[in-house]
């Protein structure tokens, strides 16, 4: 780091990557907001963040250290790691540094360290995707180093005391807390809390900072608009706009990160012991954060009514899928509970996005890719896709402004 | 600014054709306002021309919907539109469902639909996302209101040339399309301040209203059984075979009413069933194990029910759209109550 800027020996990161028997070929690129270039198909999207105390970042894959949520971690804003390559599942997407796909996503607006990375023949998609996803982590945690010895620009102090402390301090303040639903079908539809797989988990308190310093790590392919990347977790703007009033206004006291299982019974389960959790914990009030569509509907239906049923008043963050048109409905599931929803926008909506100079990555699976279809790749290199398709439109952290109205 | 081309739809009734006498007319047009036409030109003497009235029957609507839609749309082809009003329908429900009807048919020729209508009408339910369907009062006691705020939408949508804005803006029914819109701030701050009303118990919009529920009361239990007049109604769509309405496999658009009175038991040479959504093998081997009129049979012999309905009602749920499920119903329980029926037993799949 020179003041601001970030230097990388590309010779050097490569080094630190590739030695991976499973990649066939592997290369960088850095590519800046405004650009006239398009990446796709993106895996995952991450921050490089350094610690300086509390353990290292992504416990459980890169981090030695078992836990983290303390300390100092140092924050390189403004740029992010994307790894892009072949296709892995069907859920891959679009970023746009520039024109009217751009709006869509958050990451035309970070300088990207684009690692573009082909496996070997023969490579299972499953591995495929650990592949990716381990070289993510990996080259975000060496570029994160630069910021080792450099000086913060904007300091923000987080803190988060023991549940007893937290309660009893700020009297009066309404107990709030945060459901974080995470995505964990399975298949391809993984997230992993401390390197264990989501799936596998009963639903448990992570303090925020946890998630700060990278305890929650993407590993899934759900339709690219509402998946939460890796960045989205270390940026949780839930997390971020609860300690805005935390103290003020309200006395945040808790996370439960809970999982987004294919049965019913551990649909059932896992939320049964969610709003146990919460009651236990003394929230009188909730935000719940679904990640995907469709089936994971019904997890956060079931997490709604079962806090509503014990007293918690409850706020939905979704985004819906209401057809082309708009006209159907856009849930698949509903309750009469759910009378507080925030919607992050229709992510069957159509864009046009023209073509750009350059592609990083391969374009030609934008009629495969969720959100796209038969006919979505023109011969002109301009993309009609559903808004689905590109990198975090529809957000279910609420990340972006975008919504959808009634007309 | 020149005035638009308007041609406005109504019944026969509104359309001075006569009563329930007359609700088998076909379509057919008439040139400049009719009725309630004329009071509504009069509101809009600067900014539109009615230009034809097109008048059709509720019964041959609703009936003959094929043959009723392909002559309307030939008219409006013909007349080239602006925009096509249609009713007030009020409460009427054959009159709204025609209205609508008008709507999707105008919707298709990308002409614009503005329906006067009663919210409670299966008509706005079931179109409201082809046109602009303006709140009236249920009965034409409120055509005096209704009018005007029609004229006052149709005015509005002129001056914003064709986008009225959300229906809280321009006073329109929500036609339960949605959009996407940028807001002011991100979704997170926005469901943090949702959360702080909420707990305050002050106001707050949902972003996504949660579809209505229609909740029916049971009907109070039969007090003796043995006396009761019971009939079978199924979304299993279980038809005679050959199945001869054509009810869909999924999506339906129609039910079915069959004599079931000859019948002890069905078998796979009686009957069989139209429903695309689950396994039929073991329905069309046996269609009793989804219309389950042999036991009902037993139980008539032993006198524990006085009687199994003679006609059995049937349609198939199969993607079936609530709006769709409401209009069958609503008939059926009808002629249920009709035919003298005190109790249903309703199967599904």
């Amino acid at each position: 780091m020179e003041d601001r800027t970030l230097f990388i020996n590309k010779d050097k990161l490569l080094a630190k990557i590739k030695d991976d028997h499973r990649i066939a070929d592997i290369d960088l690129e850095i590519v800046r907001p405004g650009d006239d270039v398009r990446i796709m198909p993106v895996k995952d999207v991450i921050e490089p963040r350094f610690k300086n105390s509390g353990g290292d970042m992504f416990p459980g894959f890169t981090g030695d250290d078992d836990m983290v949520g303390s300390g100092i971690t140092k924050v390189l804003a403004g740029t992010a790691v994307v790894t892009t390559g072949e296709v892995v599942g069907f859920q891959e997407g679009i970023i746009d540094m520039s024109g009217p796909g751009a709006e869509y996503t958050p990451f035309s607006k970070t300088i990207n360290i684009v690692i573009n990375c082909e496996v070997s023949q023969g490579i299972k998609q499953h591995i495929h995707e650990e592949v990716l996803r381990l070289i993510g982590l990996t080259a975000a945690n060496y570029i994160g180093e630069a910021a080792k010895d450099a000086k913060a620009h904007e300091t923000r102090i987080y803190e988060h005391k023991p549940l007893l402390e937290a309660c009893s301090l700020n009297g009066g303040l309404p107990i709030v807390g945060y459901i974080y639903m995470l995505q964990s079908q399975g298949l391809l539809h993984d997230t992993y809390v401390y390197g264990v797989d989501a799936k596998e988990i009963l639903p448990t308190l992570i303090s925020p900072t946890e998630v700060m310093d990278g305890a929650i790590v993407s590993g899934n392919c759900v339709s690219a608009c509402d998946k939460n990347t890796t960045y989205f977790h270390q940026n949780n703007p839930i997390i971020e706009e609860l300690y805005e009033k935390h103290g003020k206004e309200i006395n945040f006291v808790g996370t439960i990160i809970t999982n987004e299982n294919v049965t019913l019974a551990d649909k059932e389960r896992s939320s049964s012991f969610t709003a146990r959790l919460a009651e236990k914990i003394g929230l009188e009030a909730a935000i719940i954060s679904e990640e995907g569509f469709g089936n994971p509907d019904a997890d956060l239906i079931m997490n709604c009514k079962k806090l509503e049923n014990r007293g918690i008043k409850t706020v939905l963050i979704t985004d819906e899928f209401a057809g082309r048109d708009g006209a159907s409905q856009s849930l698949a599931d509903s309750t009469p509970e759910a009378d507080a929803v925030v919607s992050t926008g229709n992510a069957n909506e159509t864009i046009i996005l023209p073509p750009l100079e350059k592609v990083i990555g391969n374009d030609e699976h934008a009629d495969n890719i969720a959100g796209g279809f038969a006919g979505s790749l023109k011969e002109d290199g301009s993309i009609e896709v559903e808004i689905q398709a590109i990198i975090g439109a529809t957000n279910e952290l609420g990340f972006n402004k975008l919504t959808a109205r009634g007309y | 600014m020149a005035k638009i081309k308007i041609v406005h739809y109504l019944n026969q009734f509104f359309g001075q054709q006569g009563g329930e006498d007359k609700a088998n007319l076909p379509p057919q047009k008439k040139k400049g306002a009719v009725g309630p036409g004329t009071a509504l030109a009069g509101e809009l003497k600067d900014y539109v021309d009615i230009k034809a009235t097109i008048i059709c029957g509720d019964g041959f609507a609703n009936e003959k919907k094929e043959q009723a839609a392909s002559q309307i749309r030939e008219y409006l082809i013909e007349l080239e539109p602006d925009l096509i009003l249609a009713g007030p329908a009020f409460n009427a429900g054959r009159y709204g469902m025609a209205c609508g009807m008008v709507a999707e048919i105008a919707a298709d020729l990308d002409m614009p639909a503005v329906v006067g209508i009663y919210p409670e009408n299966p008509g706005y339910e079931m179109f409201s996302q082809y046109g602009y369907f303006i709140e009236t009062g249920d009965s034409a006691a409120s055509m005096r209101e209704a009018l005007p705020d029609i004229a006052d939408f149709i005015k509005l949508y002129l001056k914003r040339e064709g986008k009225p804005g959300s229906p809280e803006e321009a006073n329109y029914l929500p036609r339960g399309i949605r959009k996407n819109t940028f807001a002011d701030e991100r979704g997170a701050k926005r469901a943090v301040k949702m959360l702080m009303a909420k707990i305050k118990g002050a106001d707050y919009d949902s972003e996504y209203p949660m579809p209505t529920f229609d909740r029916v009361e049971p009907a109070p239990a039969i007090e003796d059984l043995s006396q009761a007049k019971i009939a079978l109604v199924t979304s299993g769509g279980i038809v005679p075979n050959g199945n001869p309405d054509r009810i869909e496999s999924s999506s339906a658009s129609k039910y079915g009413k069959y004599k079931i009175a000859d019948f002890a038991d069905l078998t796979e040479d009686s009957h069989e069933t139209a429903h695309g959504g689950y396994d039929p093998v073991f329905a069309n081997e046996d269609a009793d194990c989804v219309l389950p009129v042999d036991v009902l049979r037993d139980l008539e012999e032993e006198g524990r029910i006085g009687k199994l309905h003679e006609y059995y009602y049937s349609t198939v749920g199969n993607g079936t759209s609530v709006a769709n499920a409401k209009v069958f119903a609503r008939e059926i329980a009808q002629k249920l109550l009709s035919e003298g029926v005190q109790a249903v037993i309703l199967t599904s799949t």
